[in-house]
């Protein structure tokens, strides 16, 4: 930034005009994070222990964490798939221009659509009296009775999807619009089809912004509260839904615990958007 | 065989009713080098792209040594090209990106490795292979993008606007390293630009476009000395013009603004009728020179370029346009001075009044 | 497009028209209409139970009865109000806070970008317990009285409105060029005030209002806060509907989507008629 000199940055008067955004983060956002970090670190007797975290491996907290990660891994990855193609067909796919608005306003919804509402309506769709159930029923086929159940890992994941793909959809679409026609004409020329287009050029110019938004998938399922808890009624062995419970009652028998718990599901959404944050910058580089 | 290298017959492309491009033919000789020259929009990188066969041909056909590619798929048509925004993929490294045309052919990685290297060292950057595109200048770019280009041993060699996204003194180095290229390897060669000083510089011949259709095909001399259409005249360099009365068609005398002068051939009009006479800055002259058409006018302004020194005049209702070449002893006239010049007859040419 | 040939003479012949000659579409076709059932299906089979209600016909007595429910409108209106609330103080937070940033003091716009993201990094369960556990005892008890719990949620709501707000309205100013703008203005003589109210602030029109949709869109059916705070606004009353009436439900949803949809068409639309701010 040239012309004239700036006032050094430290005076003072500056720092107000930025302490109301500080102050209010610091009350409601990091305030009560660090509330739990610091209480994950207390022991039953009181006194500062790691003890706690080490009791993150009890059968409980595992199978619920395993169970978190086993639905955030499949709706990454499922929702990561059909999320790409459907990007890729509504832009680079050549469908009619209102298909890419639709499904670009349609995804915007879609993404917040999550939680009770979502939840009721698949319900009304494929739960035990659910209209696709019922159809299904009237070709003789008894989904319940085969073993597929809404409130199961199936069925979490089935709902899932409906706010993971359109994420998957909303960040893809920018970066399929950042692969230049240059580049396909210039492969083409070249003597290149389009299977080895996409093999040595499009798909590897894409792929970190693939695998970070697939990552940010992953945090996004794992962080889910409300759908699981109105399709399930706080009763599945979910990591969220565990930390749901302490927080009514003392579930784990262990205060400190329930802080551990919490404090493990931050550290890897931490880290997920960490990596997430790499992988944009990386993308950015190639299709800004 | 018959016609060129690379022909076009009566190519036309039609986009919703408009002519993009109309009756295009040409015929280009083996390691010719020809410019597409025109302003925006004069359907010139559309002629480029149905060559190299983005775009197909509403009508007409084109030709590669004889055999029709009018249809035939870019991939396989062994051309080069080369992008005005280098088109280098970026997820590549300068060494892969140079390689990739062998590599989808398939070639040995040993061949490949040594062409790459071949074609770095003609585009005078060697040892840049493990560079990534975004390390590289602009100019860096698009001498990776000609070395691409030419790693596949391409019939024909496109170009569209190569330089229009560099600086000027990149362009004057990378344009005249073209053309040296060009002749080394006796490539055909078909260059767009809307730069007349470009095209005039390196070509063999330009075709100068205007609105979809050709104007004026012709060595870089015949253009600017002998402009077919007032387009090409007005287009190609600066332009004087000036409406003159003809007083006298056989003995080819001219006036404007009451001052006559004579041109070196009868004029093709009728007595008293207005033509329009044409004639380029560099071929006026300081003073009243002996043997020459001399006239008088007013100076209007004074522009001290370096090398040239170009001083617009008044005459009449013209404005007239005289470059000189600097020279230590000139004496510049000031601004409202009455100035007289002179300009031999054979410089000038006419063309009909529009 | 078909374009008849010349009568020139050709050795090739023309490639059909239509869908070689463009490259088929039909995977695309496909992928669309298996991505459309997958999302339309629930939302028409919700659709069509919301207007079952009434035994042997199709009607719209469930959403009669919705709105006649005693719990519905004191929640969606309590709702509302906590949304417009929590829009107001993230706006008046965070527009200082953009503006600030980038004039001032554009070091510590990592650390502001940073801290935007947490809600991101805090899933909304864990941040609940966070909250509670903070202000459930003293010195800082909050939660002993529902309006004090409430006071807490909005201020929660603008927090996690934050992300969305501030990239809104962050790169609102960057398209507005708001350095030299301000600077232009400033050497025009005018003062602070004149800036904020004359410059910046028409400016943003769009940028404020798409951030102040979303959140709305965020806050209305948000559920897991209020849930743990005993609030009665619409994301725990829709749960307690699920579990207690049949058809009810189903005409929730299809409100929540409808309102949902208004917001983003809205946001869309705004963003479109750019041209002219």
């Amino acid at each position: 930034m040239g012309g004239a000199q700036r006032p050094p940055q430290l005076h003072l008067g500056n720092w107000l005009g930025v302490l109301p955004f500080f102050l209010f983060s610091g009350l409601f956002l990091i305030g009560p994070t660090l509330i739990l970090a610091y209480r994950s670190f207390e022991g039953l007797q009181g006194g500062l222990t790691i003890d706690n975290y080490r009791q993150l491996a009890s059968p409980g907290v595992i199978s619920a964490y395993g169970m978190s990660i086993r639905i955030s891994l499949t709706t990454a990855i499922i929702g990561g798939l059909f999320g790409f193609l459907l990007a890729w067909a509504v832009s680079l796919g050549k469908l009619p221009g209102p298909f890419r608005s639709g499904t670009t306003t349609f995804s915007g919804v879609a993404s917040n659509f999550a939680g009770v509402p979502l939840a009721a309506a698949f319900i009304f769709t494929l739960g035990r009296v659910g209209v696709v159930t019922r159809i299904v029923e009237s070709f003789g086929f008894n989904p319940y009775e085969s073993g597929f159940s809404l409130y199961s890992f199936t069925g979490l994941t089935l709902v899932y999807l409906f706010f993971q793909i359109p994420l998957m959809v909303l960040v893809m679409l920018p970066a399929l619009d950042g692969l230049k026609q240059d580049w396909r004409e210039a492969a083409e020329i070249l003597g290149a089809t389009p299977g080895q287009y996409w093999r040595y050029v499009a798909l590897p110019v894409l792929m970190p912004s693939i695998l970070g938004t697939m990552i940010l998938l992953f945090g996004n399922s794992f962080g889910a509260h409300a759908t699981a808890y109105a399709l399930t009624g706080g009763m599945f062995n979910l990591a969220t839904l565990l930390i749901g419970q302490q927080i009514s009652g003392d579930v784990l028998h262990n205060p400190g615990l329930g802080y551990a718990v919490a404090m493990g599901m931050v550290i890897i959404m931490a880290l997920s958007i960490l990596i997430y944050s790499i992988l944009q910058r990386r993308s950015e580089r190639w299709l800004g | 065989m018959s016609g060129g290298f690379l022909s076009l017959e009566g190519v036309r492309k039609e986009f919703g009713g408009v002519f993009v491009v109309d009756a295009f033919n040409l015929e280009v000789a083996q390691g010719e080098f020809v410019s597409f020259l025109g302003p925006s929009g004069c359907g010139k990188t559309t002629t480029l792209r149905m060559v190299a066969g983005f775009e197909q041909p509403s009508a007409g056909t084109i030709r590669l040594e004889g055999k029709d590619v009018t249809f035939t798929k870019p991939n396989d048509r062994n051309i080069g090209m080369v992008f005005q925004s280098y088109a280098l993929f970026p997820n590549m490294t300068v060494g892969r990106n140079v390689g990739f045309g062998l590599k989808v052919r398939g070639r040995p990685k040993a061949e490949i490795d040594a062409r790459v290297k071949e074609m770095l060292d003609l585009v005078q950057m060697p040892h840049l292979e493990t560079r990534y595109p975004y390390q590289l200048s602009g100019g860096q770019q698009q001498r990776v993008a000609l070395a691409r280009a030419l790693a596949i041993r391409p019939q024909v060699l496109l170009l569209d606007e190569p330089l229009s996204a560099l600086d000027a003194k990149i362009r004057v180095e990378l344009r005249s390293e073209i053309r040296r290229i060009q002749r080394d390897l006796q490539i055909t060669t078909v260059y767009v630009t809307h730069d007349q000083e470009e095209a005039l510089s390196i070509s063999d011949r330009i075709v100068v476009m205007s609105a979809g259709r050709m104007e004026q095909v012709g060595k870089p001399f015949e253009i600017y000395n002998f402009p077919a259409t007032p387009f090409v005249a007005g287009f190609v360099g600066t332009l004087n013009q000036l409406r003159c009365q003809v007083v006298d068609p056989g003995g080819g005398r001219l006036a404007h603004d009451g001052q006559e002068f004579r041109i070196s051939t009868p004029v093709e009009a009728a007595n008293g009728s207005t033509v329009v006479a044409m004639l380029r800055p560099e071929e006026l002259h300081f003073g009243q020179i002996e043997g020459e058409n001399q006239m008088v006018g007013e100076v209007v302004s004074v522009t001290f370029l370096g090398a040239l020194v170009r001083i617009q005049l008044r005459v009449g209702p013209a404005r007239i346009t005289l470059d000189a070449l600097n020279e230590r002893r000139l004496h510049l006239p000031g601004i409202g001075d009455q100035q007289g010049f002179s300009f031999p007859p054979h410089a000038v040419w006419v063309m009909p009044a529009a | 497009m078909t374009i008849s040939a010349a009568p020139l003479p050709r050795a090739a012949e023309p490639p059909p028209t239509g869908a070689a000659a463009k490259g088929s579409r039909w995977p695309a076709w496909i992928i669309l209409f298996v991505c459309a059932l997958y999302f339309l299906l629930p939302l028409a089979a919700t659709f069509y139970w919301s207007l079952r209600a009434e035994k042997g016909t199709l009607g719209f007595e469930a959403y009669r009865r919705l709105f006649a429910d005693t719990g519905f409108l004191p929640a969606f209106s309590e709702s509302i109000v906590n949304a417009v609330v929590a829009i107001f103080l993230s706006l008046l937070i965070i527009v200082p806070t953009a503006y600030w940033v980038r004039l001032r003091m554009p070091k510590l716009r990592p650390v502001v970008e940073f801290i935007t993201l947490l809600p991101f990094v805090i899933p909304a369960v864990v941040l609940v317990f966070g909250i509670i556990r903070l202000y459930g005892r003293p010195p800082l008890l909050l939660t002993t009285t529902y309006e004090s719990s409430r006071v807490l949620l909005v201020c929660v709501y603008a927090a996690l409105s934050f992300p969305y707000m501030f990239r809104s309205v962050d790169n609102g100013l960057r398209a507005m060029d708001v350095r030299s703008l301000t600077e232009a203005a400033l050497s025009l003589g005018a003062n602070w005030v004149t800036v904020l109210r004359d410059v910046i602030f028409p400016n943003l029109r769009v940028a404020l209002l798409s951030g102040a949709l979303l959140t709305f869109a965020i806050v209305i059916g948000e559920f897991t806060i209020a849930l743990f705070m005993a609030q009665h606004t619409l994301g725990p009353y829709m749960a307690n509907l699920t579990r207690s009436k049949v058809y009810e439900p189903s005409a929730m949803a299809i409100v929540a989507f409808a309102i949902t949809w208004a917001s983003m068409g809205m946001i869309a639309y705004i963003s479109r008629e750019r041209k002219h701010p």
